[in-house]
Formats: C-alpha cells, structure tokens, sequence
C-alpha cells in the first residue's frame, strides 16, 4: 500500500511468540520485556514501519513523571534539605528533576518546604498559581502538613492545604532526605495511574 | 542624562534571597538608589510559644532559628537556663558541646561556600560544599539520631554521651577536611571572576559594622577582632588554643576570607576537644528541685527533672554561634515556664547592614554582598 511515498503496513504480532512461559519478572529488563514493548518494537522495525502501540495515558503520565521540574521555592528548614536531596549524596537528578526552576512558569511541581505563614500564604498561593498545568504540590515537613510544632503560633498557616491542593505529604521535622525521595517516589506512581486529563476531572 | 527612577521587588520567593526575604530597590538603571529590607515572612512566633512551653520543652524551637547550625542555638538557650538554674554541668559535657558546636560551624561555612559561590553563578562549588557536610552529618546521626534539628544539648549536659567509635570517625572526617579547606581556596580564590565580583564590593567601615550592630565572621571582615569566645569565656574556650581570624578590608571578600580561616580554627579546635576528651558523666548528677526519688535506673537524664523550676530572675546570655552573636535572656517568674524569651539573632542585626553597604553599586553586587553576610531567614524573623 503505497500512500505519497510513505509505506503503511499493518502490524500483526504473534504473542505466542513474545511470551512463551509466564515467569515472574525479576530483574528491571526481564519487567521491560514483560510489558511487550520491546517486542513490538522489534516486529515493528523488522517490517521497517515506525509504529509504536501504547496508549495516550500510558505516553502522557511517562512524559510527565520523568521530568518533573521543581520550583525553587523554599520556606524554612525544609529547604536546606531540599538542597542536600538534589546534591550529589543523594541526587534527584535520578528522577530527573534535578533541575530547580526559579521562575514557576516553567516548573511542574511545588515542593512546599517549610512553615508557611500567614504572611507568606498569599505568596505561596500566587506561585501555585502561576505554574502551568499539569502541576502537582508536594507538601514536605511537620510544618507544611499540619503547622507541626508550631501549631500553637499565632502566625502560622495549620497545614498548606487550607490554600492549595496537596498530592503527597511528606512527614518529618525536617524529613530525611531518603524520606523526601519516598515522597518523590508515591508522587510518580499517583502520576503513572492518573487517566488523561484527570487532572481537569475528565476521565478518571 | 536625566532617567527615572525604577521601583523593583526582589523576592520573597527569589533563589538567592535564601529563604523568604524581600528587597525593595529603587533603581537608577542599573545602579541601585536605595534599598529597603522587608522581613518578617517568616515570622513563626518563637519567641511567644517559648512563654507556653516548659523550659525543656522550648529546646527544640530553638534548632529551628538558625537552622543550618542548630546546635549552637541549643547551647545558647540552655546556658542561659542553666545560668538562670544554677545548674552544674559537668567537664565532660562541655568537652562534648564545645564539639558540636565547632563541628556545626564547620558545616554551617560549608552551606556558606556553596551557596554563596551558586547565588555567583558557580554550581559545582555546592557540590562539594554538600558532599563534606554529607559526612558532618553523619557524625551529629551518631551522636542524636537527626540531620538538622538535633535537640542534643539539655540543661544539666547533653542526651546522651559519645557513642562507641564517634571519635575515630571524627578524626577520619577532620583529616579529610583539612586537606578539602585547601581544595576549596585552590579551586575558588584564585579566580578571576570571583575575585571581581568580591573584592572592594559591599564595602562596610569598622566603625559603620559596629554601629550596625554586626557580629561575628561579617564584623570580622571589617578588622574587628570580635569573638565572645574570647571576650567572654563561656564553656571551655579559655583553656583552648585558637586564634580570631580578622581581616582589616571590609568588603565581601574579607568576609569570605574570615570564614574560610574560621574553618581551619574550627577544626583546629576539634582536634584539641577530641584528644583531650575528659572520662566521666556526660550529664549533670546534681539533684535539682524536685528531685525523682522514684529509683528510676541510671540513663543520663534520669537525675534531673523534665519540669523543674528555676528561681525568679532574669539573665542574659550570649554566645559566639557561626553567624555571630547571639543572645538569649530569659525571664523567669518562679514557675514552670519562662516568663520572657528574648532572642538576639546574629542574622538579623547583620541583615540591617545590607543598605550601607550596596547603594550605588548593581544588583549582582547585592546578591554577592548579601551572601557574604550569611543570612537564615529563620534567625532573621524568628
């Protein structure tokens, strides 16, 4: 079939072929070849095709869980840590995010890191707001969570999620930095399971 | 040329306002005019919740002022307590918060270097600045179980004594250290860039700092030999040999000189507490107030209480903590709880020094000059 130049062929896999026995995948390639990815990909290519079988979520939620920008945004203690997870000990450039937006136009993710105040609430609520969507927020630290040891202060916000919504919370006084990529960790596997468009109550 | 005068906004949420700090700028261009300092973001009532609290329950507040060296924070608040208590504190116990607290200043110029160099346009230097306070780190989880917030050093000694095989590891992390101290210069004094961007920038006379208030490493870039270490001995300072790093210049380089020799002294200071380190109790056993005659078995802090009231008065007391002086006064009324906590913050009667110091030079200026001062917003709002 011949279309403008470009060969269209119709893709048929044989799964007998790809999956032979059923094994428990063990190793990270063994749980790659268990999708069938691998394997279309290479019948795909044998009959010289540039098809790619997958579903939008699946492409969209990949996209975005591996590149998740943070915003610099840090409040109090937290932020120190915050600093020590993206340095070299303990590197979050793994999870490619590695790279601290100044400006939240560019930034996916808000790492809510430390007491907010009253004072600072109207802030914090304006730069949730300027990020683009998709956004996600994680809430880090006694603090942020709940107003933590300083529930009882006149001046302190009892919990950033009275202003903006909250995906992960992170617990700690400050958390461990291991903690904190915990967190990363439950925030991209909520990413992996959100339907397109969920984030605008499309389709869940 | 006749131009307009430019309002500008900078911050409270900027990457190297470190922390929640806004600057009002008024702008000729690129010159600044005049700049105004708003603080107060993140103001979390410290120093009112200390009034609610027992005098042992505020010591954990007292991590979260200036976050980044904690344990100087501990001391301060609790030798004012103990002042106040007429608590003992046996010499083991200072050997160890003497320790602390030298190893803290190490780490809290470390976090210095690092972001003072990226707020400069340098990224690697936070790298390495990290990977040192990674190890540091690691010998304050031996000794209290936490990172940043330690809550180590009580009225009456410390939580717990030195854990097994603590001092060997730090003296393998000293012996690493000195040798990174040398690195660092290597790698950033030398520069020009940096050179240019810190020398004769964010000049402030010895007079102007004194009159300012200024304290500690960012005084002693102006030649003011100023260190309650050695003005008034606390602890076991006088017994210790160290020298007052100073450098007579005033602008952002001799401050970023004075902290770098400070390292040094630090870690100078370590080697002597850690070979000298006296054998004994590593809290006090003095009966205190109400004493538990309850045969509870010999944990550290089992002889003294957790409420115990001190007499009525008032003291103050101060310290020389990483960032300069600071200061606690405690008022007691003869309950369980102070009656007043005040606390004179390093961070904030150096940030006040920011105007004089960078009108009529550029924004970078500001924000190199702003860095050598060292500043947590933590210590600033309280």
């Amino acid at each position: 079939m011949e279309k403008g130049g470009f060969r269209v062929d119709p893709v048929t896999i044989d799964t007998t072929k790809i999956k032979t026995e059923k094994k428990e995948p063990e190793t990270a390639l063994e749980k790659l070849e268990d999708t069938g990815l691998i394997s279309t990909l290479l019948a795909a290519r044998e009959r010289k095709g540039l098809v790619l079988l997958t579903t939008i979520d699946q492409v969209f939620n990949w996209a975005r869980l591996s590149s998740l920008w943070p915003v610099t945004s840090g409040l109090a203690c937290c932020a120190i840590e915050m600093m020590a997870v993206a340095m070299a000990h303990h590197d979050i450039a793994r999870f490619g995010m590695e790279i601290f937006r100044a400006s939240p136009r560019q930034a996916d993710l808000m790492f809510v890191a430390g007491t907010v105040t009253k004072r600072m609430a109207p802030r914090v609520k304006l730069l949730y707001e300027m990020m683009a969507e998709p956004k996600w927020v994680i809430s880090v630290g006694s603090c942020a969570n709940t107003g933590g040891p300083y529930h009882e202060s006149y001046c302190v916000l009892k919990g950033v999620d009275n202003i903006i919504p909250v995906d992960v919370y992170i617990p700690g006084c400050p958390p461990r930095p291991e903690a904190w990529l915990y967190g990363v960790i439950q925030l991209r596997e909520k990413i992996k399971n959100e339907g397109y468009g969920a984030k605008w109550g499309l389709n869940k | 040329m006749e131009t307009e005068q430019l309002l500008l906004n900078m911050g409270p949420v900027h990457p190297s306002t470190h922390g929640v700090l806004r600057f009002k700028l008024r702008m000729d261009g690129e010159i600044i005019r005049d700049c105004q300092v708003v603080m107060g973001y993140l103001h979390r009532g410290t120093e009112k919740l200390g009034e609610m609290k027992t005098y042992l329950q505020f010591v954990p507040y007292t991590d979260r002022l200036d976050y980044i060296a904690a344990m100087p924070n501990n001391y301060a608040y609790v030798k004012a307590v103990e002042e106040l208590a007429g608590i003992e504190v046996p010499e083991r116990a200072e050997f160890i918060r003497v320790l602390c607290m030298e190893l803290n200043r190490v780490v809290n110029h470390l976090v210095f270097l690092g972001s003072l160099l990226l707020d400069l346009g340098a990224s690697t230097p936070i790298m390495y600045g990290f990977r040192e306070r990674e190890k540091a780190l690691q010998l304050f989880e031996m000794l209290c179980g936490a990172r940043m917030t330690f809550n180590y050093i009580k009225p009456g000694g410390v939580r717990e004594d030195l854990p097994e095989g603590f001092i060997p590891k730090l003296n393998e992390f000293m012996k690493d250290m000195e040798k990174r101290v040398d690195d660092y210069e290597q790698l950033i004094n030398g520069n020009e860039i940096f050179l240019l961007r810190m020398k004769n920038i964010g000049v402030i006379s010895a007079e102007e700092a004194v009159n300012y208030g200024m304290t500690g490493p960012s005084l002693r870039g102006s030649g003011v030999k100023y260190d309650i270490r050695r003005l008034e001995p606390y602890s076991i300072y006088p017994d210790l040999d160290f020298k007052v790093c100073s450098y007579p210049e005033g602008d952002s380089y001799a401050r970023y000189m004075v902290r770098i020799d400070e390292m040094r002294e630090s870690l100078h200071i370590l080697r002597q507490v850690a070979d000298n380190m006296p054998p004994g109790k590593a809290a006090t056993t003095q009966r205190y107030g109400i004493a538990p005659e309850t045969g509870i078995p010999s944990s550290v802090m089992s002889y003294f209480p957790r409420i115990f009231t001190p007499p009525p008065g008032e003291v103050y007391s101060r310290i020389e903590a990483p960032k300069g002086e600071l200061g606690f006064y405690v008022v007691s009324d003869g309950t369980t709880k102070p009656y007043r906590i005040k606390i004179r913050s390093p961070s904030f009667c150096n940030l006040v020094a920011i105007p004089s110091m960078i009108v009529g030079l550029k924004i970078p200026d500001l924000i190199a000059a702003f860095g050598t001062i060292d500043v947590v917003l933590g210590d600033v709002d309280r």
